[in-house]
């Protein structure tokens, strides 16, 4: 299986049915594959942020969801994380395709992924970079139990190690 | 002011009583501030959500309230400001057309709760134009109590998105609940039927 089949598999593994996502290149066959399973609901959000405010509804709805994003839209969800899932102890699934690193081009990529952990890690909010196909399955299954379990969010960071980084980028 | 048919100015936390007393199950998402103060000054529902921050997802938060319980309506209540800051929005909400969420604007054409600096809609900006531009056809300008019972009369499960605003004057907040983000949660996921969110009741 390719990296986003597995990870596809992984959501289904745990009923993670909604798909909120702002669209990315690295994300395509995430998008994809989503769009192409009746299983899955996807809705392309316009930011970020109000991605994150319709899975926080739909889990407290009693349905599974996960934020789909690119680094930069990670910058627009601060506030989000910091005044509702976070207080409201709500386990917000989220994934971010990193750009900004081995081989960036474009400058503004580079700085703005330099904020995404260091909020991370002033919230507490785990995060797993994901680089290897190989334990890939295991740590988003295993993280996305946690993060129902003890109903705190969780992101995986999606490194160009995993998907070959943005097909846009150097050669 | 920018809204077609100049319509009356109305009051919040009128409006709310008004429309609480309408529901029965239905699930009720109130935006930061003076919005969730008058949900909550209508009496305390079980199906009440009531936001202590994140500006402007009111809206969204109810829509996906909404995708994952269809068959319950859901209403979200939301201020000027607050919309002005994710109209976004509006246009994901047209695209998916969930037929159960009922969005209602309280347009004072004011930040009120930060100090009354005006907001756009108080200069060029109409939110029903607006609305309708993202493609949400079923948006109103309330014109005024009656005929915000008689849009309300309609139901909530059925024939949306709906958009209904009011021009509302700027009387603040009259309750504030209590800032208890995990207990408000808690208690709005047991009013939508999470049976897990309820176990230690007594």
């Amino acid at each position: 299986m390719t990296w986003s089949d597995t990870f596809l598999a992984a959501l289904k593994d745990n009923d993670i049915r909604l798909v909120s996502y702002v669209p990315d290149n690295v994300l395509t066959p995430l998008i994809k594959g989503v769009t192409a399973d009746n299983y899955f609901m996807p809705v392309n959000a316009t930011r970020e942020d109000e991605a994150i405010g319709t899975v926080a509804g739909a889990w407290m709805g009693g349905m599974r969801g996960i934020v789909m994003m690119q680094t930069s839209g990670f910058a627009l969800i601060a506030n989000a994380l910091a005044s509702l899932i976070v207080p409201y102890q709500i386990p917000a699934i989220m994934v971010v395709s990193e750009r900004g690193t081995i081989g960036e081009f474009n400058i503004g990529q580079v700085l703005v992924a330099r904020t995404m952990r260091p909020v991370l890690d002033s919230l507490a909010v785990a995060h797993h970079t994901l680089a290897d196909e190989h334990t890939l399955r295991f740590v988003v299954d295993r993280s996305i139990k946690q993060a129902m379990l003890t109903q705190s969010p969780v992101v995986f960071i999606l490194s160009p190690l995993l998907t070959g980084g943005n097909p846009a980028g150097p050669k | 002011m920018a809204a077609s048919g100049n319509p009356k100015v109305l009051n919040r936390a009128d409006l709310t009583r008004r429309l609480v007393a309408k529901l029965s199950d239905q699930a009720v998402v109130a935006g930061i501030g003076n919005a969730n103060f008058d949900l909550f000054a209508a009496g305390h529902r079980a199906q009440n959500f009531y936001m202590l921050g994140s500006m402007g997802l009111a809206f969204p938060i109810a829509f996906g309230v909404a995708l994952a319980q269809p068959e319950r309506g859901v209403i979200a209540l939301e201020g000027d400001g607050s919309l002005l800051m994710s109209l976004g929005c509006l246009a994901t909400i047209a695209t998916v057309k969930p037929r159960n969420l009922t969005l209602i604007v309280w347009d004072n054409g004011i930040y009120q709760i930060t100090g009354k600096q005006a907001t756009a809609t108080s200069h060029a900006t109409d939110i029903v134009a607006v609305a309708r531009g993202a493609g949400i056809p079923d948006s109103t300008w309330v014109r005024d109590e009656a005929h915000f019972e008689e849009l309300l009369g309609r139901g909530f499960t059925q024939g949306g998105p709906i958009l209904l605003a009011a021009k509302i004057d700027d009387k603040p907040g009259e309750i504030q609940p209590p800032r208890d983000p995990a207990l408000v949660r808690n208690r709005f996921m047991k009013g939508l039927g999470n049976a897990s969110a309820g176990m230690l009741d007594r």
